[in-house]
């Protein structure tokens, strides 16, 4: 039985990629069987972040219209062999994906022996996003401490209540996790950035991680390699534990207090 | 967070976000699950209305509610004080 997660946000630049990417490194590192689907057509950039952008021949779009078999479609990456990238279409054709096309490369990945599925929505709360988030078992949900990333993500809290197939056919809620990116300890601590209890609390979910802003996403993302595989950096500890937590570990929360300063560094700033 | 910090007592900025999304996202979901036709019902109940009382727009509340396993859809107008409030434009 494949899993099916949805990385979603509504609002967009929030950090859905970097955590689709993430999250699937992760989870194929310890063994599971992998495939991530960019749902983002016509604005691709999965393979970017993957760093496979110039062995993508076929894309999603290829695979739902016939065009090729989905394996001639998957891309397995260099540094996991368990681990296969699904590249979104570059078509300007907003309508590409069908609901039914999608289900049957759902339903073929998961004969196929994957085990887990991450789908990698696109912002807003169009039909690529729907569709992402259909079939999902999981969501997890991207959300910046601030205003308008935590109210976009409440929306996609009730669409993943009502608009999925979960929902519509009565089987159990989608599992629904809140993932922090962007977070500041200190200014947290300052009083200028809400902290993670606060947007729990907003939002009611449980949450499965919190990443630091950090400069080494950026860096990340010039590679071509998903911060996860940077094992310097907190970032990537932030993100194993959020795995960790999604297969089910409890994992003690990290990176959410600010280090400790000696006492002439909180009296005259830095 | 400098030695002045530590005089300043306005709330914080983040206290600030934290409230309002907390009555946002409360009216947002209230809103959330009642059938799609709420708004229109709400616009045309309103222009009916304002054919015979200037109403504010903000004075019409609708809430859909649930009582002993049926719908109850509750309408409240607050009519303006006084008799001179005319017909609106």
């Amino acid at each position: 039985m494949a899993e099916i997660i949805v990385v979603t946000s509504g609002k967009g630049g929030v950090g859905k990629t970097t955590t689709s990417a993430s999250l699937a490194c992760g989870l194929a590192q310890r063994g599971k069987r992998v495939a991530v689907i960019d749902f983002d057509i016509g604005l691709r950039n999965l393979d970017l972040i993957m760093g496979c952008e110039r062995r993508v021949v076929y894309d999603f779009v290829n695979v739902i219209q016939g065009d090729c078999t989905l394996r001639q479609a998957l891309i397995k990456d260099k540094r996991i062999d368990t681990l296969c990238v699904l590249a979104a279409s570059q078509t300007r054709d907003k309508d590409a994906l069908s609901d039914a096309g999608v289900r049957r490369v759902l339903d073929e990945l998961a004969a196929d022996g994957f085990e887990y599925i991450i789908c990698d929505s696109p912002a807003g709360i169009e039909k690529g996003a729907h569709l992402a988030m259909y079939f999902a078992d999981r969501a997890v949900v991207v959300v910046n401490p601030e205003v308008s990333s935590v109210r976009d993500s409440d929306r996609i809290l009730g669409l993943l209540a009502s608009k999925t197939q979960r929902a519509e056919r009565g089987n159990g809620a989608v599992k629904e996790h809140l993932l922090l990116t962007r977070y500041s300890p200190r200014r947290v601590a300052s009083g200028e950035m809400m902290s993670v209890d606060d947007v729990r609390e907003i939002l009611g979910l449980d949450v499965v991680g919190v990443v630091p802003e950090s400069p080494d996403v950026l860096s990340a993302s010039n590679a071509g390699t998903p911060v996860i595989l940077n094992g310097d950096s907190d970032v990537s500890g932030a993100y194993q534990d959020a795995v960790a937590r999604l297969l089910g570990e409890t994992v003690p929360m990290r990176f959410t207090q600010e280090p400790r300063k000696g006492f002439f560094a909180r009296m005259f700033g830095g | 967070m400098g030695l002045l910090a530590l005089f300043r007592k306005t709330p914080s900025s983040a206290n600030v976000a934290k409230e309002r999304l907390r009555i946002i996202v409360a009216q947002e979901r209230s809103a959330r699950g009642g059938p799609d036709y709420l708004p229109l019902l709400r616009r045309e109940l309103l222009e009916v209305i304002r054919r015979y009382v200037n109403v504010d727009p903000s004075s019409v509340q609708i809430n859909l509610g649930r009582e002993d396993g049926h719908e109850v859809l509750e309408l409240s107008v607050a009519l303006p004080q006084g008799r001179g409030a005319g017909p609106g434009g």
